[in-house]
């Protein structure tokens, strides 16, 4: 296809007469509405659904999808986003019916097969975190997080005192601090040293009683491993707080290191990033948290309990801090994390985390003589490089922007904020090498374009569907609905 | 392995260009004392063939409506999703996507989001919807946390006939943050009590929720309830859809006065799932769109003015406001909100009006069979495709149901002691008129 075909809104493809699905023919008398809800009744047939016919949704949506970018295309390196490869198998046995066609409140003496499946992905998640217990239900990362100093919380309050404050690097994600806000907690932002890690000094003085917790991410979102990461914990235990790890960039630690031997209470897992289930253009994931002994009493409830060789829910869970989705989490997504934790076995997931630190290293050494680190310091499973030294004044957006007519997704840009115009490339273990090697060779055509003709650079993308689009003039006068 | 294209020989190269001798130097950063020293306490990797029979081993442990017709609901009911929306959800260039950050490459998934929230603003009678949130349980929590930044008022009276897991996600939710969540009982008649409403107002009261339908699938009279709500500080009004599917019926709750509706669309084309992921949604009026939660998506033109989407309002947001965002959600339910359009576009307004009407009638036709079986109805309000009865005992009802080859209703006394003996049941399309027959037969015969 030489050009992609412009596809209308599903309003503009209205075509009245059509029908896209068949409703099976009723075998029960109909009933009039009216005369059960009188003026409770619908009015006005809600304008906006189209009528179309099958092949008009197929078609629409068909090519609407070739607009997108995708994994399965090539590298798509978003820094601490771990878009790796998104196993085909997991997709099949997801969607066999005894898991999709299962209702989330049947009588557990029918639902034993999808909780010992629960149980198989907790046990493998403490045994990857070294944690002692783990509730699947937090529907995504910042609900786990939200979860996870929910845990923290209650677990102080039960000692006497909440304490007031959360203490936050500046290189953390933003969900960390809303998590933290969203639990009652003033957020404290503590400056990373010149290392890119926490200055311990400044953290011993900080260890006042207020203080309920510090929230990390391990390896930092410079890909950066906290070398003091078991001294910090000593210290914060030492002050009565607690340790909370985000877990975002387990896909550099696993069978390496474990969060819960270096002291850590709890943390959370992203199965859409280190356990492969696809990020699906923005969700469903799945936020699993792990933690300690001590906070197990305030998991959410129920919790998945064994009883004379059979799963059940146990939902007398006084201590508990409720209920944090409405049902049992997003099982089909566990379902697939499993898949792929069983594929992989003990061996697979350590090389994984191995080959995606090989990866991120080779792509840091071939980008090195074309662009300034942000931080000077061994990195694990990705790198952030700035924008200091882009010729014509190119802008990090200008190179991002510009990959696309290169065919690649860009990386991260302008995060962690900590970084002058971050870039932030992490290509995870999946990643062939040759697809690395043409990503740099963009890269290093686009410096030596920027030195040539700097404003072709900045007028770019020229290939895609869609040139630069104006997001001031979006936000300045909303148009979020179809007007026609 | 499979998904891991190093071979030995690249991975000789590599550490060239890197200048490493082993791979495990590239760890050197991680303290000796913190490496594990052992494998990992899971088991070895198993062959695909192998792995595809064990989880086919699991799921046939699970007894699920595949063989069993469905008569509970309780916030997932069972509905038949047309075969083209797993097909599209398929395509890589979907679902191996991240979330639309770089819009000139991602506008397959950003006009799709258009399309989500122009038709959910439609169904449920707001101007705007945003893209997803995890569930209606948390769009519940969600709904109160933006009801409070519009109100200031930090007390939320929530129907106790709104969901009972929705009701513990916002007390979970709203635990630490100064609110009062105080709940307003249910009349004889199974709608929400409006005189106890009016009692309970106050000048705090930042947000009033309401089932529609309601957790015993009763239609509430929104209108009343808007009418209830009066003085200068007067309490938005949040309408809880736990079945979407009635919006097709049932006047939106837009045209009733509501100025929110949150709750679940997971009815639309996605599977029951054993719970998740679900649809979380959340609509309201164009004057409280910069307190929405989640993403959002507008329209805007390119550089050669051609329309285009793009995410917007994003200052609300967690990575551009950190603690003083509206959420913390940043991942939410993309591909699920991508289902749903399909599933929309695919029933249109009438299929969508046609099937929501057999529900209707598949649960008008139970009421009765089981009404001459001497089964009666908990509450006289009418209701959509869901409705409590009264049986001798809800878990004798189940296990009779179950030994019959039959999914039973929901056990109300559960969650509302009130209710001891009260049984919720659900007929949605994919229940046969035989079933409800046997259904009806069997829980008649129960003492």
């Amino acid at each position: 296809m030489s050009r992609p075909i412009e596809e209308k809104l599903l309003f503009e493809k209205d075509h009245p007469g059509r029908v896209g699905a068949s409703v099976p023919p009723s075998d029960v008398p109909e009933v009039d509405p009216r005369t059960l809800f009188g003026d409770m009744v619908r009015g006005a047939a809600p304008a906006f659904l189209p009528e179309m016919s099958e092949v008009d949704v197929v078609r629409h949506f068909t090519r609407l999808s070739t607009y997108n970018y995708a994994v399965d295309f090539g590298l798509y390196p978003l820094g601490s986003c771990t878009m790796k490869y998104n196993p085909k198998i997991n997709e099949e046995v997801a969607r066999l019916e005894g898991f999709a066609r299962l209702h989330p409140l049947q009588p557990e003496s029918t639902t034993q097969g999808a909780l010992e499946l629960m149980a198989t992905l907790q046990n493998a998640l403490c045994a990857i975190t070294g944690m002692d217990a783990c509730t699947l239900q937090p529907a995504a990362g910042a609900h786990g997080e939200f979860t996870g100093v929910q845990l923290i919380r209650a677990y102080l309050e039960n000692q006497g005192d909440a304490r007031k404050v959360m203490l936050i690097p500046d290189s953390a994600h933003g969900t960390n601090p809303a998590s933290a806000h969203f639990s009652g907690y003033a957020v404290e932002q503590i400056q990373s040293g010149p290392d890119g890690c926490v200055d311990l000094e400044a953290l011993k003085a900080r260890m006042k009683p207020d203080v309920a917790a510090i929230m990390l991410t391990v390896p930092n979102t410079l890909g950066i491993f906290e070398k003091n990461i078991a001294q910090i914990c000593r210290i914060l235990h030492a002050n009565g707080s607690q340790v909370y790890v985000d877990g975002a960039n387990l896909n550099a630690l696993m069978g390496i290191t474990r969060p819960g031997d270096w002291g850590a209470d709890v943390m959370h897992i992203n199965l859409h990033k280190t356990f492969s289930t696809p990020h699906g253009g923005g969700g469903p994931g799945a936020g699993p948290v792990a933690c300690k002994a001590h906070l197990e009493p305030y998991l959410p409830r129920p919790v998945l309990a064994k009883k004379e060789g059979r799963y059940l829910w146990d939902r007398d869970r006084p201590k508990s801090i409720g209920k944090v989705l409405g049902f049992n989490g997003n099982f089909l997504v566990l379902v697939r994390a499993l898949c792929y934790i069983e594929t992989m076995g003990a061996d697979g997931l350590k090389r994984a985390s191995e080959l995606a630190v090989l990866n991120a290293n080779y792509m840091r050494s071939k980008l090195r003589p074309l662009l300034e680190l942000g931080f000077d310091g061994p990195t694990l499973h990705e790198v952030v490089f700035c924008d200091k030294g882009l010729p014509g004044g190119v802008t990090t957006l200008d190179l991002a922007k510009r990959l696309i007519d290169y065919g690649f997704h860009p990386p991260t840009v302008y995060f962690p904020l900590i970084v002058h115009g971050a870039l932030m490339i992490e290509p995870t273990e999946t990643e062939p090498r040759e697809e690395m090697d043409r990503f740099v060779e963009a890269v290093a055509a686009i410096v030596k374009e920027a030195e040539e003709n700097p404003a072709y650079v900045k007028a770019a993308p020229h290939n895609a569907y869609r040139r630069r689009l104006d997001e001031v003039a979006a936000a300045r006068n909303p148009r979020l609905t179809y007007k026609p | 392995m499979r998904y891991l294209p190093a071979s030995e020989e690249d991975i000789r190269q590599m550490l060239g260009a890197i200048g490493a001798e082993r791979v495990s130097d590239l760890f050197a950063s991680i303290p000796e004392d913190l490496r594990l020293k052992g494998p990992l306490d899971l088991p070895e990797a198993v062959a695909e063939p192998v792995l595809r029979e064990r989880f086919v081993t699991r799921s046939i442990r699970n007894s699920s409506p595949t063989c069993r017709p469905c008569f509970l609901g309780a916030g997932a009911y069972d509905h038949y999703a047309p075969a083209p929306i797993d097909q599209l959800l398929m395509r890589a260039e979907f679902y191996t996507a991240y979330t639309p950050y770089q819009p000139e490459m991602a506008q397959g998934t950003l006009q799709a989001i258009f399309e989500f929230q122009t038709m959910m603003a439609d169904l449920t009678g707001m101007d705007v919807s945003n893209a997803s949130l995890y569930d209606g349980a948390s769009s519940v929590a969600e709904a109160a946390l933006m009801a409070h930044r519009i109100h200031r008022g930090s007390t939320v009276l929530v129907a106790r006939s709104v969901h009972p897991a929705y009701r513990e996600v916002l007390r979970t939710y709203t635990k630490h943050l100064g609110f009062t969540i105080a709940e307003v009982p249910y009349g004889a008649d199974g709608r929400l009590d409006l005189a106890a409403l009016k009692g309970a107002l106050n000048p705090d009261v930042c947000l009033v929720l309401a089932g529609q339908p309601n957790f015993f699938g009763v239609v509430e009279d929104l209108k009343a309830v808007a009418g209830a709500l009066e003085g200068d500080k007067k309490p938005l009004l949040g309408a809880v859809v736990a079945e979407a599917l009635s919006l097709a019926l049932i006047e939106p709750p837009g045209a009733c006065g509501a100025d929110m509706v949150c709750g679940e669309a997971r009815s639309f084309g996605l599977p029951l799932g054993y719970g998740g992921p679900y649809l979380g949604f959340i609509s309201t009026r164009q004057a409280h769109m910069r307190q929405l939660p989640g993403r959002i998506v507008g329209e805007t033109v390119d550089a050669d003015n051609r329309r285009g989407f793009v995410l917007t309002l994003t200052t609300r947001e967690q990575h551009i406001r950190r603690e003083k965002a509206t959420s913390n959600i940043c991942s939410n339910e993309g591909l699920c909100m991508l289902a749903a359009t399909i599933y929309l576009a695919s029933m249109g307004r009438k299929g969508l009006r046609d099937l929501a009407l057999q529900n209707l009638s598949k649960a008008e036709y139970l009421k009765a069979a089981l009404r001459a079986k001497g089964i009666q109805p908990l509450f006289g309000a009418p209701t959509f495709n869901e409705f409590a009865v009264r049986v001798p005992s809800a878990e004798k009802a189940t296990d009779a149901a179950y030994k019959a080859d039959l999914l039973g209703g929901y056990d109300l006394g559960r969650e509302y002691p009130e209710l001891e003996g009260g049984y919720l049941l659900c007929a949605t399309e994919r229940v046969s008129k035989l079933a409800c027959d046997r259904l009806a037969a069997l829980l008649g015969g129960l003492s």
